[in-house]
């Protein structure tokens, strides 16, 4: 028998899935790069929330301690990074160019959510805990329509926020499949996941002076073409 | 002990390279640490020999034979890159006063690709991949020019997209490892034990996740496309570590959770590795005919010796694991020898375009020289350990009864051999397109060159009892029966 206690926070952690994969659909419409980046926050912190939740139920250190660290690198650490490596007008100067108009994108992303459901779908009912059905496939979600924003969009600091939102999503699956994984690999993958804002913001900034600017379809230079013999 | 030297003093000498007063020897610092740290990876190698295993942390720092001749490769040819670095950086470059911070980098790069084959843990090794790419985007980007810029992003962007894929799988792994009644310390040994019991749904998800992640990292097709761009850019020490051990190291995750994946009967997945490797294989063979550019030829040849690597693990034989891992070791030292030819001449002739190259015999008769000796290696040609590994991969996977697999494989070899004559023959022989250059490359560069060839002359005609031994306990490791 299931507390009333329990039941509370499950469907708590049930609506925290629903808000991650809302924000991931945001984040696929938003257009300014503020705003997306507004948004990957936002879903950090409902990763984040899951993580207390759950953690909080079980009593878990583990999980609470990997909530903390979710807000520490997602929410404050990388945000401030980008802020002080890049130059303000990548972020306001204009609208993403994107290769897929909007609802479009919209429908592509929805398509991508009840894939998920499906390609998940036979461990979620083997595993009977409504943590693991909420959290597995609403993270496969998530990296399935992160995968997609990064593929769809052509400048580098979107690119980049795709992927810490393909993140966002193994992390929330993460506290359902793996709950008490060491904290020391914890640790390790959000200081990696940093290390990669960092190398990619360095990359950016270098691209920016060099270039002159960080639409990737600018950077075409290198291709085969075939050769011709004689 | 020796185990936690070789981690840890590639890390010593990134310190010290960025101390401002050393800054000025960053060189020889680099050079010496990693010559201690090829010594210590040989005394761990030489212990997992006597001892079978080499526990340095019990379930975090752990070495078998897969991950000592790991170790041994990795060292190796970090050291010798770092040797032919001396003179061609000093050509080459035009931020001189920045090397330090190049060396300092490449230190930091070396440190991870030690780390993977040390790490028991399996999470961390993860991490290790991860830091692995990381790193190596910075030193692609070093030079700062479009074209090093634009190919330093195309990797960055590849092969990180591949980093939360492979970490769900990771994930996934270690809820079957955990619900299948393991403990929380997951480390490759306890997960061969377990692989049995382990539930084949959520070992095949798993796998099919890291190996996308980490199989865009290694260069395989078709998630290749950055490999090519990455390596005709960066300078050429850097492209020797890249093509050598760069796509080798998460190649060597990826054959370990194979391993661990064969070992598990319901999950039938060898059939699917042999197909997926010679796609790659196929997709190289015909790329390798047309390239311009004789440093991306070379990139394209790793993509099909990495194919030939997963091909061979899929026939799941402990012949064909023996193959693999000779492969492995063969191709590794032989690659970055073609990059270092590869950079002599570019060092001579100024130009990557292999229809601007002419007789290259008369212009250089060393740098020519070097690069025939190469080619033959890398193209399979006999005596040369390439066509040894080659040749058992084959009749493993004839007596594994992959006859139709074997038979592809064995013509898009050839094709690739026949591609790879016919441009490096187009650069050889002929009138010669430029004037002789009466200066040879650097002293440090063409000490590199006679190391690296040592290797590569004598596992041909000869095996040392050590080399074959280890060679056989990794074979072991990744399974097969």
């Amino acid at each position: 028998m299931v507390s009333a206690h329990t039941q509370l926070i499950q469907g708590l952690n049930a609506l925290a899935a629903g808000l991650v994969l809302l924000a991931a659909f945001a984040m696929v419409t938003t257009r300014q790069v503020q705003g997306v980046l507004r948004f990957l926050v936002v879903q950090s912190l409902f990763v984040a929330a899951s993580a207390f939740l759950i953690g909080f139920n079980r009593g878990s250190i583990d999980l609470l301690a990997l909530g903390c660290i979710m807000i520490a690198s997602k929410v404050i650490t990388i945000p401030w990074v980008l802020r002080r490596m890049l130059p303000a007008d990548l972020y306001e100067r204009r609208e993403i160019d994107q290769l897929i108009n909007i609802p479009t994108s919209l429908l592509i992303a929805l398509s991508l959510a009840i894939a998920a459901e499906f390609l998940v779908g036979p461990l979620v009912t083997a595993a009977k805990d409504p943590v693991v059905q909420a959290n597995l496939p609403i993270g496969m979600a998530g990296l399935l329509i992160g995968a997609y924003s990064l593929v769809a969009r052509r400048e580098a600091i979107p690119q980049l926020i795709g992927i810490l939102a393909m993140e966002n999503g193994a992390f929330f699956a993460g506290i359902a499949i793996a709950p008490d994984l060491p904290l020391i690999a914890e640790l390790a993958i959000a200081i990696d996941v940093i290390l990669i804002v960092v190398v990619v913001g360095v990359l950016t900034r270098n691209i920016t002076r060099t270039v002159g600017t960080t639409e990737a379809a600018a950077m075409s230079e290198l291709r085969e073409e075939p050769r011709t013999w004689h | 002990m020796a185990l936690m030297f070789a981690v840890s003093l590639p890390l010593l000498a990134a310190f010290l390279c960025w101390l401002p007063p050393l800054r000025r020897m960053a060189w020889v610092i680099t050079i010496v640490i990693l010559a201690l740290t090829l010594s210590a990876a040989c005394v761990t190698a030489w212990q997992v020999l006597l001892n079978g295993r080499f526990i340095a942390i019990a379930g975090w720092f752990e070495a078998d034979g897969l991950s000592a001749l790991l170790l041994v490769m990795v060292t190796f040819v970090c050291i010798v890159a770092a040797i032919y670095s001396g003179g061609y950086m000093q050509h080459e470059t035009e931020s001189k006063e920045r090397l330090w911070w190049f060396y300092s980098n490449y230190n930091l790069f070396v440190f991870s690709l030690v780390a993977v084959p040390s790490l028991a843990r399996v999470n961390l090794v993860w991490v290790a991949v991860e830091l692995v790419t990381l790193f190596a985007t910075l030193l692609v980007g070093y030079e700062s020019t479009p074209g090093a810029l634009e190919a330093a992003w195309k990797m960055a962007i590849l092969t990180i997209m591949g980093a939360p894929i492979s970490l769900f799988g990771f994930l996934t792994l270690y809820w079957a490892f955990r619900t299948s009644g393991g403990g929380t310390a997951e480390t490759w040994q306890s997960l061969y034990v377990m692989a049995s019991t382990m539930s084949p749904n959520l070992l095949k998800l798993s796998f099919l996740l890291v190996f996308v992640g980490f199989g865009a990292k290694s260069g395989l097709a078709p998630m290749h496309t950055w490999l090519p761009d990455a390596h005709s850019q960066a300078p050429t020490p850097i492209c020797a570590v890249l093509s050598g051990m760069k796509t080798t190291i998460p190649l060597y995750a990826v054959l370990r959770l194979l391993s661990i994946v064969l070992r598990s009967p319901e999950a039938r997945i060898g059939e699917w590795m042999v197909i997926v490797g010679l796609f790659s294989v196929g997709i190289a063979a015909f790329l390798l005919l047309q390239v311009r550019d004789y440093k991306r030829m070379f990139a394209y040849s790793t993509v099909e010796h990495m194919g030939i690597i997963l091909t061979a693990t899929g026939f799941a034989t402990h012949a064909a694991a023996y193959g693999a891992v000779a492969q492995m070791l063969n191709h590794s030292i032989t690659k970055s020898l073609c990059f270092y030819a590869a950079g002599m001449v570019l060092l001579a002739l100024e130009t990557r375009d292999i229809s601007q190259v002419r007789g290259l015999f008369r212009i250089s008769p060393f740098a020519g020289g070097a690069l025939l000796l190469c080619s033959l290696a890398i193209a399979g040609a006999p005596p040369f350990p390439i066509f040894l590994s080659e040749f058992s991969i084959l009749s493993a996977g004839l007596r594994s009864g992959h006859s139709a697999a074997v038979i592809i494989l064995a013509v898009l070899i050839v094709i690739a051999f026949i591609a790879i004559f016919l441009q490096v023959n187009s650069m050889l022989f002929g009138e010669p397109s430029h004037v002789a250059t009466p200066a040879l490359a650097p002293r440090s560069c063409r000490t590199a060159v006679l190391i690296a060839v040592a290797p590569v002359l004598l596992l041909g005609v000869y095996i040392p009892g050590p080399v074959h031994s280890l060679m056989t306990l990794a074979a072991q490791q990744l399974g097969g029966h």
